[in-house]
């Protein structure tokens, strides 16, 4: 055992540049993936809202590289909604900060939790992981968009309410999504193909074994 | 007893929002010109700040403020501070910085210049207690509570306690707390099998799915804050002192809550930083908390390095227990989970005699707390396994020895000979022997077919199931509605509509007339216990008995004065008071309602009772002449303690050649007295069961001994299980006795339910590789090769915080 931890200096700054190091590689990641050759694009570039004041504080300021917005078009949950979005903004930020669409979590912004799943043509993906710019022209599906035009609930909804699916109802936007997803390319699963189906959306309630039930009990339904 | 609501499921208000993406957590509100704000996070395990140059970072174009320690005065240690000149780990929040947007505010935090004085540090407790170690904070190396009260001292253990250090014996010095009870040096004289282990358990993440993001404004002197927290009305005894606010001008809003395990249940110091950063700009500001910043300032569940030795007669019985816990307690003042596993050790195998010593030794990691079954949990991994060793070598039954051995309602139990309002945890066992097929599933333990082999695992553990003495708070509006206002969180356990319906059973309403206020203090809500400590069903079903009980009698009282007679000539039913001779006699509660309204003091809340807290005088206060209002404080019988009980079977199929196991069968039974939602008890068993799971075999804190630096950041790194780690089945049930002590029977169970399945699958594994203890945990994949195949660990014995 050791029984002096004091640093040397040399190590201490060691210590300081691999925690710099680890920032600045994520960092950059972040900036290559939004596709901006200089800084800047590490996290969110858009305001809490435009307030007046807010909007007189921003005409102030010179907008550094990589953080212009574009105007673009999207489908989502079958409306085209015109939205000014950043080269490195992922859908999630646009769903939640642009489009008030708050169904859709951000559990890791990692592409590890799930929580964001949102449908792409049908396709479930990791929206946080997905770059708003990638899916023009595509269907965006939120849980918004899966209730009916009077307002029904989806079956896998429904079915999520009658087996008490959620615990504390963060992942459950995403296992929703997931499950809508398994039930359109096979409307028929088996428990163990469900559970293959939603393996990528993580629970730490645990209630996985509710959720294949409630998926299980859709599958029945429709 | 029958019930009409007790016992049966229902849907849960709050759920229709968690399928719909309606529910909205903290991170889902705006405000007109909200601010966005991030953390500088340390990035030395510890060190003292000698400057921060923020000139640069301030000449971002978007940057509102910066907020240091020097503008939120920092408490002396162990307390956590909000922001601090004296980083104790790696990523704890020395600053805060708001810009208009995230972009500017993490440019800006690139910007900033900041000078640290390395300090020394350590995350092994051991190390630190070694002559001459490093102390992990300044002003000493272990932490010492008495009461609320936390200080530091220095303790260093000397190089002769040390000896046996390498052999893999902890070392027992001087300890900061112990207890005796019985003789245990007869005990062990008189017993007949003798085991003497030492063990590890692993600290480990919380991770709840929502990272604690806040988001607050002031408006008008009050401050609004939206905050993930399991707690409601309990986080108001701190909650307003830390931001500096009086607690009638603190609006909080926690109406769903992402999960939190423990680390969110009641006020901590990150979900204010908003609060005070709102006031200093005069904007609405949003902190999101990112997934990496969760795990620094998320809560962790601390490891143990400990020994413990326990003597048994040749029947099985346990005669003497002699345990010695050393706690990694983090940075900061920790929780007693060192003491509540000897507790839990002394309730469920109730030895003859017993001696528990520990301390709580600071190390340089990420700050821990009670999480899921504090201390209990931890323990049931480490003894479920050493009392099948024991039952090995006796020769006795594994289920036999743990019915010797468990407690009954009549037990005596602890130091202090505690008593219990009830237990059937020996009914549990059985119940779930039956359920399992123990006596057939036992013979096909250690069976093989090519690499694999099967192992049959049981699993114990306990919590306290309850508290009393918080209040209650019913009202009747002329709309013949009752609203149950429940200052209970919403952990996602369902509880607060589940003890509601004590109410609403004890009016004999009809659900769909019942409304549950709750989320929002500006909804007028009682002082409640916090939605932690398996509690919540025990002790709010009392209070929302209580508050119910004396709107009975103010119903009854007015039926009185209206219609004549004595208040006892009355009685309920259908939503009216009627007379009992002639139920013709009768006010609808809406009209008594509107009575109570016109008849004022009491019964509509211009007067309220003396004893109840002022959290629930504002609160009647602010419902005064609104309808006819049940209050009351919790004054019903208690004797004892009440228990929860988690008893699990488990059989696993493990392949010695990879490491790797399926569960293939899970049976879990509860001993919670009543069963109050039979459908929210199924999911919190089997998502107990999970975490369970995680626990035992997955989740453990990873750290870089040389340079204190985490390694298990992201969830991909710290493992929270996933649908394919757990079995796609579980069948779980309870006991359903009622307990005495509660006016439905229930008692609380969220926590021994995780505990239990740990237990049993780490009995399991043992099982299945002939009887090998591991006395570590997480028992990973590696490990199980190892002990597979007769080849030594790669950890050293007593190692902590690494792989």
């Amino acid at each position: 055992m050791k029984s002096d931890n004091q640093p040397a200096p040399a190590v201490a700054e060691a210590i300081h540049s691999v925690a710099e190091k680890l920032t600045r590689r994520n960092f950059i990641k972040g900036v290559i993936a939004g596709g901006a050759t200089v800084s800047a694009g590490y996290l969110f570039g858009l305001s809490g809202c435009s307030s007046e004041t807010e909007t007189a504080a921003v005409a102030t300021v010179t907008p550094a590289p990589g953080t212009i917005e574009r105007l673009i078009s999207l489908n989502v949950n079958g409306m085209v909604r015109r939205v000014d979005v950043l080269p490195q903004e992922t859908l999630a930020m646009t769903l939640r900060y642009r489009l008030g669409l708050t169904g859709t979590k951000l559990g890791c912004d990692r592409g590890e939790c799930g929580a964001c799943t949102t449908l792409l043509d049908g396709v479930p993906v990791y929206s946080c992981s997905t770059l708003t710019h990638t899916v023009r022209g595509r269907q965006i599906t939120t849980i918004e968009g899966l209730e009916g035009p009077n307002g029904e609930l989806h079956p896998v909804q429904q079915a999520f309410i009658d087996e008490l699916g959620p615990q504390c109802g963060f992942c459950t936007p995403g296992q929703v999504m997931s499950a809508v997803a398994l039930l359109k390319v096979n409307p028929d699963p088996t428990r163990e193909e469900a559970r293959q189906a939603l393996a990528g959306n993580l629970c730490r309630c645990g209630a996985y074994d509710n959720y294949l039930n409630s998926v299980m009990r859709a599958a029945r339904a429709s | 007893m029958s019930y009409n609501l007790i016992g049966k499921d229902f849907v849960p208000p709050d759920v229709m929002g968690k399928v719909t993406g309606k529910a909205k957590y903290s991170e889902d509100f705006r405000a007109e010109g909200m601010l966005f704000c991030r953390l500088l996070l340390s990035p030395m395990p510890h060190a003292r700040v000698r400057s921060i140059d923020t000139s640069e970072a301030l000449k971002v174009p978007g940057v509102v403020a910066v907020l240091t320690a020097d503008d939120i005065p920092a408490p002396p240690p162990p307390t956590r501070p909000v922001l601090t000149n004296e980083p104790h780990y790696v990523g704890q929040p020395i600053l805060a910085l708001a810009a208009e947007n995230e972009t500017a505010a993490q440019d800006a935090l690139e910007k900033i210049k900041l000078d640290l004085e390395p300090l020394p540090f350590t995350v092994d407790p051991l190390e630190s207690l070694y002559p001459g170690g490093p102390n992990a904070l300044t002003e000493g190396n272990h932490v010492i509570s008495q009461g609320f009260q936390s200080s530091l001292k220095t303790t260093k253990w000397t190089a002769g306690d040390f000896a046996a250090v390498e052999e893999g014996q902890l070392p027992a010095g001087e300890a900061d707390s112990e207890w005796t009870y019985g003789d245990i040096e007869a005990g062990f004289k008189n017993a007949k099998v003798v085991i003497d282990e030492s063990f590890v358990t692993a600290s480990l993440a919380h991770q709840s799915m929502e990272p604690r993001s806040a988001m607050a404004y002031w408006e008008n002197g009050k401050c609004y804050l939206h905050a993930s927290c399991q707690s409601q009305s309990f986080p108001f005894q701190f909650l307003p002192a830390m931001i500096g606010v009086e607690p009638e001008n603190l609006v909080f809003i926690a109406e769903y809550c992402g999960g939190g395990f423990g680390s969110k249940g009641s006020a901590y110091s990150d979900m204010t930083i908003p609060a005070h950063m709102s006031k200093k700009t005069g904007r609405p500001v949003m902190l999101r908390v990112s997934r990496s910043e969760e795990y620094y300032i998320g809560s962790a569940r601390p490891g143990f390095q400990g020994r413990i030795k326990m003597g048994f007669r040749a029947d099985g019985r346990v005669t003497a227990v002699d345990l010695y816990i050393v706690q990694d307690n983090g940075p900061e003042t920790g929780f007693s989970d060192y003491s509540a596993a000897a507790d839990a050790i002394s309730l469920i195998y109730t030895p003859e005699s017993m001696r528990w010593r520990g301390i709580r030794v600071q190390t340089n990691t990420p700050p821990v707390g009670p999480q899921r079954g504090p201390g209990r949990n931890q323990i049931a991994g480490v003894i479920e396994p050493l009392i099948d060793k024991a039952a090995r070598q006796l020769g006795i039954d594994r289920k036999v020895i743990r019915l010797l051995n468990n407690p009954t309602s009549d037990t005596k139990f602890g130091p202090n000979k505690s008593t219990l309002t009830s237990a059937y945890i020996k009914e549990a066992l059985e119940q779930g022997a039956q359920d399992f097929n123990w006596e057939q599933k036992k013979q096909l333990s250690g069976q093989r077919n090519g690499p694999k082999v099967i192992g049959i695992g049981i699993g114990q553990a306990h919590h306290p199931g309850g508290a009393t003495g918080f209040d209650g708070l019913v009202r009747i509006t002329p709309d013949g509605i009752l609203h149950i206002h429940t200052g209970v969180g919403n952990l996602g356990t369902y509880s607060h509509s589940g003890t509601s319906r004590a109410a609403a059973e004890a009016l004999k309403y009809n659900w769909d007339h019942c409304i549950i206020e709750r989320g929002d203090s500006s909804k007028h809500l009682p002082w409640n216990l916090a939605q932690f400590g398996s509690n919540t069903s025990f002790t709010m079903t009392r209070t929302n008995y209580v508050a119910a009980m004396d709107a009975v009698n103010k119903l009854k009282e007015i039926a009185a004065m209206d219609l004549g007679g004595t208040p006892a000539d009355y009685d309920i039913g259908d939503e009216k008071v009627f007379l009992k001779t002639d139920p013709d006699q009768h006010l609808t509660y809406a009209a008594a309602a509107q009575r109570a309204i016109e008849l004022g003091g009491k019964f509509s809340g211009q007067e309220a009772p003396g004893d109840i807290n002022p959290m629930t005088k504002r609160s009647v206060a602010g419902l005064a002449g609104t309808g006819l209002i049940g209050v009351a404080k919790d004054n019903l019988e208690i004797k004892g303690a009440p228990p929860a009980f988690g008893t699990a079977y488990m059989q696993i199929e493990l392949d010695t050649e990879t490491g790797t196991f399926e569960i293939t069968d899970y049976v879990a039974v509860a001993d919670c007295g009543t069963v109050i939602h039979p459908q929210s008890l199924a999911t919190q068993m089997k998502g107990g069961a999970v975490m369970g799971i995680g626990m035992a075999t997955l989740e453990r804190h990873v750290y870089d001994p040389q340079n204190g630096l985490p390694a298990n950041v992201g969830l991909y790194q710290t493992k929270p299980p996933s649908y394919l780690d757990v079995p796609p089945t579980m069948k779980v049930s309870a006991v359903d006795k009622p307990d005495p002590m509660n006016p439905i029977g229930a008692r609380g169970i969220g926590e021994p339910i995780m505990g239990c399945a740990s237990a049993a699958l780490i009995s399991a594994i043992s099982d299945a590789l002939g009887g090998h203890v591991f006395n570590r945990t997480p028992v990973v994949t590696d490990m199980i090769i190892n002990a597979a195949n007769g080849r030594a660990q790669s950890h050293k014995p007593l190692q902590t915080n690494t792989f």
